[in-house]
């Protein structure tokens, strides 16, 4: 614990023995009930819409604390099994396992569109994140604590109408992180984005990722993004993992270094081989 | 070219306080035509009365206590009808936006019904009410009920499924869903639907009132149509407008500050 407390006030001015407490009893509620992320293992999977089967048998084992990023064509399948591991569609066989004792508000999605509430200030938006502990006494608390992360507190009190595309979007992410989330599905959560916005966007997702240490799946079109993020990148082809491409290039990463560049090319090539769309050449 | 470059001109000009005053600057100047028109002889008082008389006879009926009792009368019929049409309409509205099978149950009959022109059915209402309150009250609330059905419908069925979806997954039940995203997102549409019902309620008042009433706005017209009391006349259509103008405003106010979140009612 004294290591814990050194780590995360390093050049503090002597501090009253209250805020230590204070400090003390946050740390261990992070140690505790989140701050961990759930394994996913998932089996024989499958998904048919009507004729068209959209997936056709995923085995996958994804360990806790993972950073996962999951590209592919359009139509692939990707966004379904996204949707499978959220359970906003039910599958048609095969299982999808959380370790054990996962709770429904553990697992967390963020769509490419932001989704708040225009009729609600930021503040309560982030409160929604709650779910059923939004009538606790600290509700408001964590998610101003929420909003803080993503760099938003002195927004609470506006309307999402008046935020732009990127600021609306770490809204969404305050409001999925709230609950502090043991997985955490984000489905191309950035690419309505402007390029600039997409980077800074970016590295907040690898931030908070490192901070709490959720297992993380990221659906993405962009493949740089992919390798520039995540710990394992899957390629879905026809409702397949076609590939299955481990990341070991040391954090934090330099956006556009040589070895994320030969990474990324290699996956594009396996991408660009499998189509025989002559219109993708 | 020479437009863009002549609006901040214009603009500047504008003097600060002119904005909420340049409405009232057209029916002003008709009021100023009007009474010049009248007081030349150029239209003849007994065809339209000058505006100082027709003030004149609101006085006479202010002071005679006539005038305040009238649209007392006319207000109570208006409220009472809006409330138990436009409650029964936003009820339906309710069951048959959320409920698939409530919809398929009422929803074809009432677009069947909605089809009647509701002022045709007046001989039929006097038959059955003769001319007392209830007559005028089941008029109005049927006139009212559509427009709000619809649009509460309308806007329960438009709600954003994304939103929806959200809800959902954020663990809302189904109150909270309905308290926090539905609700909330039919709102516009529902205040278009009470702003068309307002409109009717009067329409429907005053054809009511002037065909079978014994006390009203309406009636006060009828009755001084008999006696040539030309400016009571003009004076009670007087009456109407402004309190068509009223109830609009009303849910002008209502609406802005009920729907501040919405783009269009933020101030810039």
């Amino acid at each position: 614990m004294q290591e814990a407390l050194r780590f995360l006030a390093p050049d503090a001015e002597p501090v009253e023995r209250a805020d230590f407490i204070e400090q003390a009893r946050l740390v261990q509620r992070d140690q505790e009930d989140s701050a961990r992320g759930l394994p996913l293992t998932i089996r024989a999977l499958r998904k048919s819409f009507g004729d068209h089967e959209v997936l056709r048998g995923i085995d996958l084992h994804i360990p806790a604390g993972q950073f996962v990023a999951v590209v592919g064509r359009s139509g692939c399948g990707k966004s379904t099994l996204l949707r499978l591991i959220a359970g906003l569609e039910t599958s048609d066989a095969g299982t999808i396992s959380f370790g054990e004792g996962a709770r429904p508000e553990d697992v967390r999605v963020m769509f490419q569109e932001p989704r708040l509430l225009p009729w609600a200030r930021v503040l309560s938006n982030v409160e929604v994140g709650l779910g059923r502990q939004r009538a606790s006494a600290d509700a408001q608390a964590r998610a101003e604590k929420a909003l803080g992360e993503v760099g938003l507190d002195d927004r609470r009190a506006q309307w999402p109408a008046v935020l732009s595309g990127g600021q609306k979007q770490r809204v969404a992410l305050a409001r999925a992180l709230v609950s502090r989330p043991r997985v955490l599905a984000f489905d191309e959560p950035l690419g309505a984005l402007d390029a600039l916005t997409r980077i800074s966007m970016q590295r907040l997702l690898e931030r908070v990722w490192h901070d709490q240490a959720f297992t993380a799946i990221l659906v993405t079109h962009d493949v740089s993004e992919a390798v520039a993020l995540a710990d394992r990148v899957l390629v879905i082809e026809d409702g397949r993992i076609a590939h299955d491409v481990n990341v070991d290039i040391p954090r934090p990463r330099r956006r556009g270094s040589a070895a994320l560049a030969a990474l990324e090319g290699s996956i594009l090539r396996d991408l660009l081989k499998s189509g025989d769309d002559p219109s993708d050449q | 070219m020479s437009l863009s470059e002549s609006l901040p001109r214009v603009r500047s000009l504008r003097l600060p306080r002119a904005d909420g005053m340049v409405q009232w600057i057209v029916p002003l100047v008709i009021l100023v035509i009007w009474q010049a028109a009248c007081a030349t002889g150029l239209v003849p008082t007994r065809v339209l009365p000058a505006p100082s008389d027709v003030a004149l006879a609101g006085w006479k009926l202010l002071l005679s206590g006539e005038l305040v009792r009238n649209i007392w009368v006319s207000f109570w019929r208006a409220s009472v009808g809006f409330v138990i049409g436009g409650g029964i309409g936003f009820a339906f509205g309710l069951a048959n936006g959320l409920s698939q099978f409530s919809n398929k149950l009422t929803d074809t009959s009432l677009q069947m019904v909605r089809n009647i022109p509701h002022l045709a059915l007046i001989p039929l209402v006097i038959l059955w009410f003769g001319i007392d309150e209830s007559a005028k009250l089941f008029l109005v609330a049927l006139g009212v009920f559509f427009p709000i059905y619809l649009n509460t419908l309308h806007g329960i069925r438009t709600v954003d499924p994304q939103l929806i979806e959200m809800g959902r997954i954020y663990g809302m039940t189904d109150g909270e869903l309905f308290r926090r995203v539905i609700f909330p997102g039919a709102l516009p549409s529902i205040f278009v639907g009470i702003r068309f019902a307002l409109g009717i309620m009067w329409l429907t008042l005053i054809v009511a009132e002037t065909i079978a009433a014994s006390s009203g706005l309406g009636y006060m017209a009828m009755q001084a149509r008999e006696f040539m009391q030309i400016d009571v006349v003009v004076l009670s259509i007087l009456i109407y407008a402004l309190l068509g103008k009223l109830a609009d405003s009303a849910s002008r106010v209502l609406e802005r500050l009920t729907l501040s979140w919405h783009p269009a009612f933020q101030k810039h």
